[in-house]
């Protein structure tokens, strides 16, 4: 049964006639037209999907739309604010912190996810915090470093 | 299914991977696209068409009449506003080619490296090209790529003596524009090739030596980078069409599954649902993936079950019971006489399990009808085979199919598998309308075409002195990539039997393929275990063992680097301290490896904390994408040497998805040192897979060094390790 739902993507109030039964991600994607959250596993077992529901890293694949309703979404696209990269984009390019790339949008959503709750954390903090995001490439080095580098120049701050 | 998996296994065998070291120097037919068409495809510009030295025929061979070009290639093109685009076949999927390839270009032009724009695998714009795998780009596709830009220059360098009336001696390139020596005037490139066509051949243009390099040979960040961090990247899956549906095939139960009955009428219930039913083919269509799914389960079907012959435990019998003929790799002197002035034997068995591939992207494609023409945007390692292969499924001209490859998010070899984009083409024309395939994660284990099973047998001896005797060894199903043994060893003999995919077709219950340094990974771990079996024997310092026994000096001087910055301090294993030392051969580079790893007995847990890894592969054109090619090898190969194993009953996969097929992730994550063995002036050699040969025996040898017990199976799983440490 389609329903009207109203959220906030990306800094936009969205209204959209839906089955609140239907998956975030699928809704993101082709609906949505964003290309952003990547499908990896479709189980929660890869953080590709990784996006921002209040300020809290989710996984869009196992995220239901009746559980969007009235939130706001952060996805990679609404990281950049007047064409300028958030510092964490800018640290992953910097670092090199990607090769095929496919699963940095979840790496940088997670990463965003971690910094809003916890604008300086220690280095295992980060491990423990991306553990869940799988990279085949083996960019998880670079990645770790990215994120320091963006927690430090963001200097406490959450944005 | 039959029907169709015959037609794709045959499509597809085709397609795989083989050794192709005889195919160079083996030209063909020229560039198969009509100048003219070429030239409506990429707009204006200078067109620089230039000779190719037969060498760099390279891996051409002839596959279905096609090779890279010998006579007239077109690589790049200059347009009227100064930019300059270089095209290749070869793709993009994170080995970063994106950027060396362009560094090479605006090098060899004298261009700045940001007016470089690459146009990759697409079958209407670039060059034929068998596929990105063997870590061929470099090494294969770079010497003619920088040849047609130093011709492109040499050219130019002609057009403006002409419009400047300077003689060419006179003249010096710099930055996109000819200039006069010591004087002031200048022409730019576009401006010699504004509005104009030029097709003008210069032969014998020499490519830059390592003291002309400015950009090749210094570090770069990726050039994609920031599409990649943004989302904009468009890898198969973003690519939409109006009117697009997805597509969920109904899949047998496990390989060998024949259809026998099939109901498709709830599917058809569903709102807004398609259902095609062709022959072997079930595919419900939708606009949203999730419908399309959930209508997929209201199918009923009955399939035929073949017996299953082998499991993940009786594999490597079964697969010794069906081994075909040996093939003589190498031998020399005379087994017999080696065994006599052996004072110590060592004669060992090791086993490797199947391992997936498992991109972080499963394979997608989407495709199209347009009155008699077809695009196909796929993520895939091989475009112009995949080219061939649509038309000759849905029997049409390969002229009338064009392939289109975005981004691609990994492949490690298993993307020069194609089924995927079959599938799409098929039922893109079947229908009319564009059809995205995106596979599941689960279908992406099912049909991955694995790393195979294997089993290597070793025997070798050593006198008390610690000098190898003999050597007599026989891999079976990896193939004889890195088989060959590199130790000065008088008495020697290599055989294959069955080489990794062709082998017989009673061996794998499913398809197997190439896997990042195919049979490398099991050649390397077997030789470099049996290696410190035998230095342990003597009781030898393990790098003081190679390094007595090795003759080529740029293994040693790996072996050397490797030791220097790890601080490496000699002493017999096992010693405690769990380190381990490996070291091997892949795509003309040379690696050593050094680890350090800490088991945990009581779990059987091994982490591995600190990799150093020295490479040497010739001239390095990007250091900094180099680097990272090797943390990843490292990082990656983790996997198979500790988790990655996938679980079957027959045709039947257990692995579904990443709850019960581990890849490393990052609470594994070593310290990790590179080293880049400077060799500028010999010829550029693969980098993109050479440091993950020695993961398997170096984390097997410090397990080892750390507990006095050794594994002699891949994975070293928490369960293999504990179970060896209570026979011990
Ligand atoms: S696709 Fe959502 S976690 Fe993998
Ligand atoms: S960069 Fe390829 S999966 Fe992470």
């Amino acid at each position: 049964m389609k329903e009207t739902l109203r959220f906030k993507l990306n800094g936009k109030p969205v209204s959209l006639q839906v089955d609140p039964d239907r998956t975030l991600l699928w809704v993101l994607r082709y609906d949505l037209k964003l290309t952003g959250p990547k499908y990896g596993c479709g189980e929660a077992l890869c953080g590709a999907c990784t996006v921002v529901l209040d300020r809290q890293a989710v996984r869009s694949c196992s995220v239901q739309m009746r559980d969007v309703a009235g939130k706001e979404v952060t996805t990679i696209e609404g990281l950049e604010q007047n064409g300028q990269l958030h510092p964490l984009q800018e640290a992953f390019v910097k670092h090199d912190a990607l090769q095929c790339g496919y699963c940095t949008p979840g790496m940088i959503m997670n990463a965003y996810g971690l910094l809003l709750n916890n604008p300086q954390p220690t280095r295992s903090q980060i491990i423990e915090h991306m553990e869940g995001n799988l990279c085949r490439c083996g960019a998880h080095m670079l990645i770790v470093e990215a994120i320091e580098t963006a927690a430090k120049h963001m200097g406490g701050r959450t944005q | 299914m039959k029907i169709f998996d015959d037609k794709l296994r045959s499509l597809e065998e085709e397609n795989q991977e083989r050794d192709f070291s005889d195919l160079i120097d083996d030209p063909g037919p020229a560039f198969p696209l009509d100048r003219r068409e070429f030239l409506k495809l990429v707009g204006g510009g200078i067109l620089i068409f230039c000779t190719m030295p037969r060498s760099f025929a390279q891996e051409g061979g002839r596959r279905g009449g096609h090779s890279l070009p010998e006579d007239f290639n077109a690589f790049l093109r200059i347009g009227e506003d100064g930019r300059v685009t270089g095209y290749t076949g070869k793709i993009e999927m994170g080995q970063g080619i994106i950027t060396s390839l362009a560094q090479m270009l605006a090098d060899e032009l004298d261009v700045s490296y940001d007016s470089v724009h690459m146009v990759m695998g697409d079958t209407a714009l670039c060059p034929w090209d068998r596929g990105t795998f063997g870590s061929m780009t470099t090494r294969f596709f770079g010497p003619p790529f920088r040849a047609a830009a130093a011709e492109a220059k040499a050219v130019l360098v002609e057009l403006a003596s002409e419009k400047l009336g300077v003689p060419k001696e006179r003249l010096k390139t710099r930055d996109g524009a000819v200039y006069v020596v010591g004087g002031s005037r200048k022409v730019t490139y576009a401006e010699l090739t504004k509005g104009k066509r030029i097709l003008r051949r210069i032969k014998g243009v020499p490519v830059e030596t390592a003291a002309d390099f400015e950009i090749i040979g210094e570090p770069e960040i990726r050039r994609d980078g920031v599409d990649k961090v943004t989302g904009r990247a468009q890898y198969a899956g973003d690519v939409k069409e109006p009117g697009m549906l997805c597509a969920r095939i109904l899949r047998p139960p496990a390989h060998g599954a024949r259809l026998v009955s099939v109901d498709t009428s709830g599917a058809k219930e569903v709102e807004g649902v398609e259902v095609v039913h062709e022959g072997d083919l079930v595919a419900v269509l939708h606009p949203d993936p999730e419908a399309a799914e959930k209508a997929l389960g209201k199918i009923k079907a009955m399939f035929d079950k073949p017996q299953p012959y082998a499991d993940d435990k009786t594999i490597f019998e079964h697969l010794l019971k069906v081994a075909p003929a040996g093939e003589v790799v190498a031998e020399g002197g005379n087994l017999a006489e080696g065994l006599k002035a052996a004072d110590y034997i060592v004669d060992e068995t090791f086993l490797n399990s199947y391992v997936a591939h498992s991109p972080m992207e499963p394979h997608t494609a989407l495709a199209k009808m347009d009155g008699n023409k077809l695009t196909i945007w796929p993520s895939t390692q091989t475009p112009f085979p995949l080219q061939d292969a649509a038309a000759s499924l849905l029997g049409m001209l390969s002229a009338n199919v064009r392939v289109i490859t975005p981004f691609v998010g990994g492949g490690f070899g298993g993307k020069s598998a194609i089924r995927q984009a079959l599938e799409a083409a098929r039922l893109a024309k079947l229908t009319g309308k564009p059809i995205q395939v995106a596979w599941s994660r689960a279908e992406e284990f099912f049909y991955d075409t694995f790393r195979p099973a294997a089993v290597v047998r070793i025997k070798a001896g050593v006198t008390k002195a610690g000098l190898l005797t003999y050597w007599d060894y026989g891999v079976y199903y990896a193939g004889s990539r890195g088989s060959e043994q590199f130790y000065n060893i008088p008495n020697h003999r290599t055989m294959s039997y069955g080489s990794g995919w062709t082998a017989p077709q009673s061996a794998h219950p499913f398809a197997t393929g190439p896997w990042r340094a195919p049979g490398n990974n099991t050649n390397t771990h077997a030789r470099e275990s049996h290696i410190d079996m035998l230095a342990a024997k003597v009781g030898m310092d393990p790098i003081e063992f190679r390094l007595r026994n090795l003759r080529d000096e740029r293994m040693q001087a790996v072996l050397r680097a490797a030791a220097d910055k790890f601080g490496w301090k000699p002493a017999k294993s096992p010693s405690g301290r769990g380190l381990g030392v490996a070291c091997g051969t892949d795509v003309g580079a040379v690696v050593a490896h050094i680890a350090e790893v800490a088991v945990d007995k009581k779990t059987g847990h091994v982490q591995v904390k600190r990799v150093v890894c020295a490479q040497e592969m010739g001239l390095c054109i990007n250091p900094e994408g180099a680097r990272i090619q090797m943390e990843g090898c490292i990082t990656m190969g983790m996997g198979y040497a500790l988790t990655e194993e996938v679980k079957f009953t027959g045709g039947d996969i257990h692995t579904h998805n990443f709850d019960t097929y581990t890849i490393p992730r990052f609470s594994w994550l070593p310290e990790i040192e590179t080293v880049i063995v400077d060799a500028k002036d010999k010829p550029a050699q693969g980098g993109g897979e050479p440091a993950v040969i020695c993961m398997g025996a170096v984390v097997a040898n410090a397990v080892y060094d750390a507990t006095g017990v050794r594994l002699f199976q891949l994975p070293m799983t928490p369960e293999r390790v504990k179970a060896a440490l209570s026979r011990a």
